[in-house]
């Protein structure tokens, strides 16, 4: 893919990043944010936080499909930024809409309620990533170490899932897709590094 | 079953017209006899004709009373039927209702989904008529009454209730119904008859979410009698002045004001006494977060979320939240059920 055509694409991408922030923003202002506006704003932020961060964690295994996919990975970082960004703005409505700002009552949630736990988990768990974002980061920190890291996206999507799981009355199942597709990304992954084991341990049987 | 142009004074005479089937006959006159003795309603309370006939000329004085938001749009009003109601003592005054749109897209009716405008999207297919209401278990006779012989068995009366979700949202809705009591009377239960269950419709064939949702079907609820009989306990066939839309319980449930909306028992088609407690569709799934009881209570919280306080549907973001009342409001009325009991433990 050339230059041009990964540009044309980030503009895209940025757009349809920022739409739910825009339609959230824009039904705020016409009074049409349904019956019950917070949740409404809580359950948009927190979805589009969820679906970001899985699909910038699909990158990885999308790529190693084929060689042609590589240049895949010049999108990771942006969409994992916006889930960034989403989960803050989640954040944001617990502090504010549901906690009206009172270190008490926010503390009496996270001290009483799991999901509460396991939502601030998985936004602590993205703030060290957003921080060492930038090419100086990964140069400092070293490639290796770099994405050692960084792997803490994933459990910081399985506090995510758990999360949604834990707020959900009992026996909804709505969380259920995002799970089958954040277990797939997980199992590919431990297929590939399995598969790389292999043939690395094949290679050195080979050589001696 | 005629119900009169002139409203409900006509009362006596549209009940026994209205009795068809034989067995129900006998019961319904001694039913009847005793609802006489109890009250008559002078034609003096019945409210105007013309209040449902210009309904929004009514509002528009309640509005320059001071009561504000009353007077907001109802799209369906159109289509809706007409259900004429009489004033009661026992609605909450005070309090500006939800607007009929809210209150009839914003549901939770899992039979139909478990997103809250599923119901609003998908119960239209459910036929409500003819519908027929079985009285069972320790009663007398075993009985089956129409929803036609319901509906004119008692004056209809309006009773505005707040109306508090378990997810911690809350409305104030307009309902239309008489006191359960009434009916209980009539069912003639037997001494040793503890509980009541109501159970809901169980129709596959309407109903996407009774596969989709891994509760207990058909849906059941259930209430301790002396919490069944207690007058605020509301046989409901309607809200703003008509009859229920399908999604918000349709043709006929009950309304217990201070406890969790989930103890509201929709689309009833029967009611079953019991000696002992019995199941209930969200205790048996989760008895640890909804309990038998489920009264309204800011200090005893839900184990997955606070009770202290709510959003009300339909008030604008920065102003939804509110704190939540003991027994919702009711605690002058209904608190003296529960004398003597840890209301943390019987949550």
């Amino acid at each position: 893919m050339n230059k041009r055509s990964i540009v044309a694409l980030k503009v895209v991408v940025w757009l349809v990043c920022f739409t739910p922030l825009a339609l959230l923003v824009y039904r705020g202002f016409s009074n049409d944010l349904g019956p019950d506006p917070t949740a409404t704003v809580t359950h948009a932020t927190g979805f589009t936080t969820l679906r970001l961060l899985v699909i910038s964690l699909a990158i990885t295994p999308l790529r190693r499909l084929s060689p042609r996919l590589a240049w895949l990975v010049r999108f990771r970082r942006l969409l994992g930024l916006f889930a960034f960004f989403y989960g803050c703005l989640h954040l944001l409505t617990w502090l504010w809409l549901y906690s009206g700002f009172s270190v008490a009552a926010m503390a009496d949630d996270i001290g009483k309620r799991r999901y509460v736990m396991a939502g601030m988990a998985a936004w602590l768990l993205l703030v060290p990533l957003a921080a060492t974002s930038t090419n100086w980061s990964i140069r400092k920190l070293g490639g290796k170490r770099w994405q050692a890291l960084h792997r803490l996206a994933y459990v910081s999507a399985i506090c995510g899932v758990i999360h949604y799981w834990w707020i959900v009355k009992s026996g909804v199942r709505t969380p259920i897709t995002i799970t089958l597709v954040l277990a797939v990304l997980l199992l590919a992954r431990i297929v590939w590094s399995v598969r790389q084991k292999v043939s690395r341990q094949a290679g050195v049987v080979t050589a001696s | 079953m005629r119900v009169g142009p002139h409203g409900f004074h006509c009362i006596k005479k549209t009940v026994r017209v209205g009795v068809t089937c034989g067995q129900a006959r006998a019961s319904y006159c001694r039913g009847f006899m005793l609802i006489k003795k109890t009250k008559e309603i002078p034609y003096s309370e019945i409210t105007p004709k013309s209040a449902y006939l210009n309904r929004r000329t009514f509002m528009t004085g309640a509005a320059a009373l001071g009561v504000a938001g009353l007077l907001q749009p109802r799209p369906s009003l159109a289509d809706a039927a007409k259900l004429p109601t009489v004033k009661s003592p026992l609605s909450t005054s005070g309090l500006t209702p939800t607007s009929y749109k809210d209150i009839t897209s914003y549901n939770n009716f899992y039979e139909f989904g478990v997103e809250k405008d599923n119901p609003a999207k998908n119960a239209g297919k459910m036929k409500t008529r003819p519908w027929k209401v079985t009285v069972d278990g320790l009663v007398k006779q075993k009985k089956t009454v129409s929803i036609e012989e319901l509906l004119s068995f008692k004056p209809i009366e309006e009773r505005v209730y707040r109306h508090r979700c378990v997810e911690a949202w809350s409305m104030v809705i307009p309902w239309a119904g008489y006191s359960l009591s009434e009916l209980i009377n009539w069912a003639e239960p037997l001494p040793k008859a503890k509980y009541v269950q109501f159970l809901t419709l169980e129709d596959a064939s309407v109903m996407p979410g009774l596969r989709e949702i891994n509760l207990n079907w058909p849906y059941s609820e259930g209430l301790r009698m002396d919490e069944a009989m207690h007058p605020l306990t509301l046989l409901t066939f309607g809200l703003y002045g008509e009859v229920l839309p399908n999604q918000d319980g349709a043709p006929v449930r009950v309304v217990i004001p201070w406890k969790y909306g989930f103890k509201s028992a929709k689309s009833i088609v029967k009611i079953h006494f019991t000696a002992d407690q019995p199941s209930t569709a969200w205790n048996d799934m989760a008895p640890r977060e909804y309990g038998f009881y489920s009264n309204v209570n800011p200090n005893v919280d839900h184990p997955r979320w606070s009770q202290k306080s709510e959003r009300r549907i339909g008030a604008p973001i920065f102003s939804q939240r509110q704190p939540t009342l003991m027994f919702n409001g009711y605690g002058d009325q209904v608190a003296s059920l529960y004398n003597g009991m840890d209301l943390k433990k019987y949550f």
